[in-house]
């Protein structure tokens, strides 16, 4: 069963010099439920901006883009911060952690715009990714490769149905970078979350079964249609 | 709340200028505020005399205001005296008696290092000054009318370090000069008033007769007084009876003291417009104060904001943090005014009562100590739409660095 279905999807920007540059042109894409998919593109390929439109962060031109029962094409901005808040986990390239929260206030920050803050869960998953003694810890006073951890567990603290994750390991060394992504799959697993991710990093593409070329996926990506 | 610990976080994470707009929110607050209580008490200090049961008072024919500033405010000199029938006629003449329900003859002359010596009867201290008030003494009694003894207002007690069995001598003349005569009669003071704010703390109180033949006081004027405090039995028709011994005669003046207080004071309106200008532009300043700061802090949040909007925070949400923030600020600004404002009012009050002894309390319920702050905070608060503003309409995927 799909827990996340995309039809006809269009998304297209205006440039500086006015013409209108369609960066996604996807007729179909489907994920199911606990699935774990890597999507291979290169810098400049739409791929945050599929990843953006999927979780309501941007809104498409045109097309559907199912998740959970809801078409968060047609949904008004409020209702997607709501699905989004409660159906999706985000993990970015740059972790995105809020500098003046400690690790613990950020991951309860991640609750409280869905179900709402469960310390408890909070502490539970920081722990899981190996940051118990660092739970009042503000970022700059991590490393890189925890903070990165303090961002799974912020994406996870929801229990998401699906988690998005956008060139994870793309600020971390290697073996920091193996490090997080074997936690973001197993965390995935632990909870039946499914998870889409993103990368040009044939290592981390060769880690999953399932890895598909977005170009494929993406047609804008072989043609730039200008009006 | 979650709104509340982002707006606690950004309050933490700008400390220096959530402090300095807060201290500049309350200088102004406690500026106005003070500014504000310090002159409508001081003002009030004048008009309370007008709401007291004297309210005429009659002199020889002059300026109705020369007129009260010196016999009820000890502040002017009399133009002329009275011959003392005056003051039998009006409370022995029918048509006088039928608007005067009492008189009380003041003579003045006379001075002690500045304040001014008021000969007059013990009437005088029967008569309310304010509505259910009557001067009090603090310590002692009243003087004896056929004797050299003095009451003495509480400013002058506190100020010259009078008290009872001190000795003194007046001085020649309402001002104090250099080389004025000194009377060679010693005056004893029996009784200290308690401080009631009125000029009677200003003023040494001593029986009429022995102003009226002070040593070296002219002979022929020794019947005279200078002006008679006027009670009315009925204040509508006591107006229509001074105005038509004002028509009708020629050698004295009925000046009713509330109205020309008032009149006094309306001269100054331009004052109470200027001060509430300048409460205004205060308050303007200190709310562009917040505006400056949070708007300016906009730029370098866009990104926590995009992060914030990206975990599910509606736009409304943010909106509100940013809203908040900016009536938290007010908020710390107007409770901390109130500490400048004590600030202030400590000083400003000793300085008015050490200068001319009006008694200031910076406490007593005043509207602008609650509008002032209200005022200021809704200012504060209106202040942070337009930094919400900006901040609600973040674009999230632009600020949401690198894209990929």
């Amino acid at each position: 069963m799909s827990l996340l279905e995309i039809r006809d999807l269009i998304k297209s920007y205006r440039t500086p010099d006015g013409e209108v540059q369609t960066v996604l042109d996807v007729p179909a894409f489907e994920l199911g439920e606990k699935e774990h998919v890597a999507l291979r593109g290169t810098s400049g390929t739409g791929k945050t901006t599929l990843l953006n439109c999927i979780a309501g962060i941007l809104s498409p031109d045109s097309g559907h883009i199912e998740l959970a029962g809801r078409d968060m094409a047609v949904l008004g901005e409020s209702a997607r911060d709501r699905h989004r808040a409660d159906h999706i986990g985000y993990i970015f390239q740059t972790f995105n952690l809020l500098q003046g929260y400690t690790c613990l206030e950020n991951v309860l920050l991640g609750m409280s715009f869905g179900p709402g803050k469960d310390r408890a869960r909070a502490r539970e998953l920081l722990t899981r990714v190996g940051l118990e003694d660092r739970l009042n810890y503000r970022p700059s006073q991590l490393s890189v490769g925890q903070q990165q951890r303090v961002a799974v567990a912020r994406a996870l603290a929801n229990q998401p149905q699906l988690v998005l994750a956008d060139e994870p390991t793309g600020n971390l060394d290697p073996r920091n970078g193996r490090e997080a992504l074997k936690l973001i799959r197993e965390i995935c697993g632990e909870t039946d979350a499914a998870l889409l991710l993103v990368s040009h990093d044939q290592e981390v593409l060769n880690q999953f079964d399932e890895c598909r070329d977005l170009a494929e996926i993406n047609q804008a990506m072989r043609e730039v249609s200008t009006t | 709340m979650t709104i509340w610990l982002i707006v606690r976080k950004s309050l933490r994470q700008h400390a220096l200028s959530t402090a300095i707009t807060a201290i500049s929110i309350a200088l102004a607050s406690g500026l106005l505020m003070a500014v504000w209580v310090v002159k409508e008490q001081s003002m009030a200090a004048f008009t309370t005399v007008g709401k007291g049961d004297f309210h005429a008072v009659m002199g020889a024919r002059g300026s109705e205001l020369s007129l009260v500033l010196f016999s009820v405010f000890h502040m002017d000199e009399a133009s002329a005296t009275l011959p003392v029938q005056e003051y039998s006629d009006l409370v022995s003449v029918p048509a006088n008696r039928r608007a005067v329900k009492g008189a009380v003859p003041i003579v003045v002359g006379d001075n002690y290092r500045g304040f001014r010596i008021v000969g007059t009867t013990t009437n005088f201290f029967e008569v309310e000054y304010a509505p259910g008030r009557k001067h009090q003494l603090k310590a002692g009694r009243m003087f004896n009318p056929n004797l050299q003894e003095a009451v003495v207002g509480s400013f002058v007690a506190q100020r010259e370090g009078l008290t009872i069995d001190s000795i003194f001598q007046p001085v020649h003349g309402v001002y104090e000069q250099e080389g004025a005569t000194v009377h060679n009669v010693n005056y004893v003071v029996v009784g200290v008033l308690e401080p009631s704010n009125t000029p009677a703390d200003h003023a040494v109180w001593i029986p009429m007769a022995g102003a009226q033949n002070m040593e070296g006081h002219e002979s022929s004027l020794s019947t005279d007084i200078s002006a008679i405090l006027i009670q009315f039995r009925d204040p509508a028709l006591g107006v229509q009876w001074a105005d038509r011994v004002n028509q009708n005669r020629r050698d004295v003046t009925v000046a009713n003291i509330a109205p020309t207080v008032t009149a006094f004071f309306q001269r100054f309106e331009w004052l109470r417009t200027v001060l509430g200008a300048m409460a205004a532009l205060v308050a303007l300043v200190g709310a562009g104060g917040i505006l400056a700061s949070l708007y300016n802090t906009m730029n370098e949040r866009r990104r926590e904001v995009a992060i914030l909007r990206a975990l599910g925070a509606r736009r409304g949400t943010v909106f509100g943090a940013i809203v908040l923030e900016s009536a938290t600020i007010s908020a710390i600004g107007v409770a901390v005014g109130f500490v400048f404002y004590g600030g202030f009012m400590a000083t400003a009050a000793w300085y008015i009562r050490e200068q001319t002894g009006v008694v200031v309390d910076p406490w007593a319920g005043h509207s602008v100590l609650a509008l002032g702050p209200l005022g200021i905070l809704t200012l504060g608060t209106l202040a942070g739409i337009v930094p919400a503003a900006k901040a609600y309409g973040t674009d999230v995927a632009e600020n949401l660095l690198p894209q990929s």
